[in-house]
């Protein structure tokens, strides 16, 4: 098997270290504590940026879209398809099809990991704002308020429960995707897991890494869903 | 862009080659696709008749998002080692999310009004959700499949660097294949995804219910 991976630290080293790393053994808390301040910590510190990086850039994208379809309708349809196929496109392929344009670099990881959100965000906000219902829309109008003001006060209001819903889904996923930024550059989370696959399955930093991940991911939904209920607080589920 | 015209004459110059690993990465995908299908959508299916479960459904699917195909892969290795089975376990946890939750809402969404039609037509259980409640729902049901299979096609290709065949081997191997090849090989899986996308959507619209004239 040949691993085509950007250079990482070299660990384990099997022959020294404790007995449990030697061996291979199921969890070694040994070396999680060594390695906590040298390896993880770094990791998870890029995969945040990286996903922060992508949701910014794709939710304003995905707004100005949204703004754009919502405006002019006949727009709506083409956004919606061709966000529908760079989500169809195998995260791993994009990477490599991108590499020629954008060369082995953040721009390429985050090009890919931005398109992915697009389709979450989009379809999310435009349902939002397309379910808004049309009385109230027009009872703002009666009342006087300016098509701006109807859009700032009314829809953008009612359909941001949608919104951040998207926005939740979309940063748990872009989480997750992230995981395999380590097969263009040496960043995030996917990062130590592929080191240990490389170098005779490392089980301790297989579990930590990715159990990093899932963690992560967990508590990003936990945190949206707790500003989703301070900024939406008329909605009860 | 001149990466590109060696990437389609790669596949020229290796069609054999290419046509294979497609193969491969058909027989794991479809494998994996088989056992998620077979497990998640009588659960599915079956709690949305009952309208219970709510909690497993909608859990299901949020954990299942946030879990990442690297890491179950990686997982699935320290579990059951390099080979076959490694990546379908994976590819099997990864698929059935989709499936159950949009089984499970298809049919536990349907208007109830058809449904206590049905029951007062004397219908029995078995008979409301397989002649009401999954034509029906069907459509979202199939939805689910579709989102399942893209997935998991995309996923086969990170199965590769757990000994995993299929396309992937390819992606990950730019050392013997070159960028030319890797391109080649990428383009493949996301016409692959693509196609299978293409087909359960077109399956989707032939099985939505359409209103029949009344004689």
């Amino acid at each position: 098997m040949t691993f085509v991976l950007a250079g990482g630290p070299v660990i384990p080293n099997f022959g020294s270290g404790s007995s449990c790393e030697v061996n291979n053994g199921w969890f070694c808390t040994e070396w999680v504590r060594q390695h906590w301040s040298d390896t993880l910590q770094p990791a998870l510190v890029q995969h945040i940026e990286l996903v922060a990086i992508a949701v910014s850039i794709g939710f304003a994208i995905a707004l100005v879209l949204t703004l754009a379809g919502f405006r002019y309708r006949l727009l709506d349809p083409p956004i919606g398809v061709i966000s529908d196929f760079l989500y169809t496109i195998p995260s791993l392929a994009l990477f490599q099809i991108l590499v020629p344009f954008t060369g082995i670099s953040l721009t390429t990881v985050e090009i890919a990991l931005v398109s992915y959100t697009l389709l979450i965000l989009y379809r999310n906000m435009i349902v939002g704002l397309r379910t808004v219902p049309a009385e109230i829309v027009d009872v703002a109008r009666g009342t006087g308020f300016t098509r701006a003001q109807t859009f700032t006060r009314v829809e953008l209001p009612l359909a941001l429960p949608a919104i951040l819903t998207g926005l939740r889904v979309a940063t748990v996923s872009t989480i997750s995707i992230a995981t395999i930024a380590p097969f263009v550059i040496a960043k995030g989370l996917g990062q130590p897991i592929y080191d240990a696959l490389g170098q005779g399955i490392f089980k301790t930093e297989i579990f930590t890494a990715g159990g990093m991940v899932i963690a992560l991911a967990l508590v990003a939904d936990g945190l949206l869903v707790v500003l989703q209920r301070a900024l939406t607080p008329w909605v009860r589920a | 862009m001149k990466t590109f015209v060696h990437a389609f004459q790669f596949m020229g110059d290796h069609p054999h080659l290419l046509l294979v690993k497609t193969g491969e990465h058909l027989e794991l995908s479809g494998a994996s696709l088989g056992i998620a299908l077979l497990l998640a959508l009588p659960i599915g299916l079956w709690l949305g008749h009952l309208h219970r479960g709510l909690f497993l459904a909608a859990g299901v699917s949020n954990v299942g998002r946030a879990l990442p195909s690297l890491v179950l892969i990686a997982f699935g290795l320290t579990i059951f080692g390099v080979g076959f089975w490694n990546n379908t376990a994976a590819l099997v946890v990864l698929a059935i999310p989709p499936i159950l939750t949009n089984a499970y809402f298809a049919i536990d969404q349907c208007d109830r009004d058809v449904v206590d039609a049905a029951r007062g037509m004397g219908m029995t259980g078995s008979q409301v959700l397989f002649s009401v409640e999954l034509p029906l729902g069907l459509p979202f049901v199939l939805a689910g499949i579709r989102i399942a299979a893209i997935f998991v096609i995309a996923t086969a290709t990170i199965a590769a660097v757990a000994g995993g065949g299929g396309l992937g081997q390819i992606i990950v191997n730019q050392a013997s294949y070159g960028l030319s090849g890797v391109v080649a090989a990428s383009l493949c899986v996301s016409a692959l995804a693509f196609l299978a996308a293409l087909i359960l959507s077109l399956i989707g619209n032939a099985a939505s219910p359409r209103p029949t004239p009344v004689p």
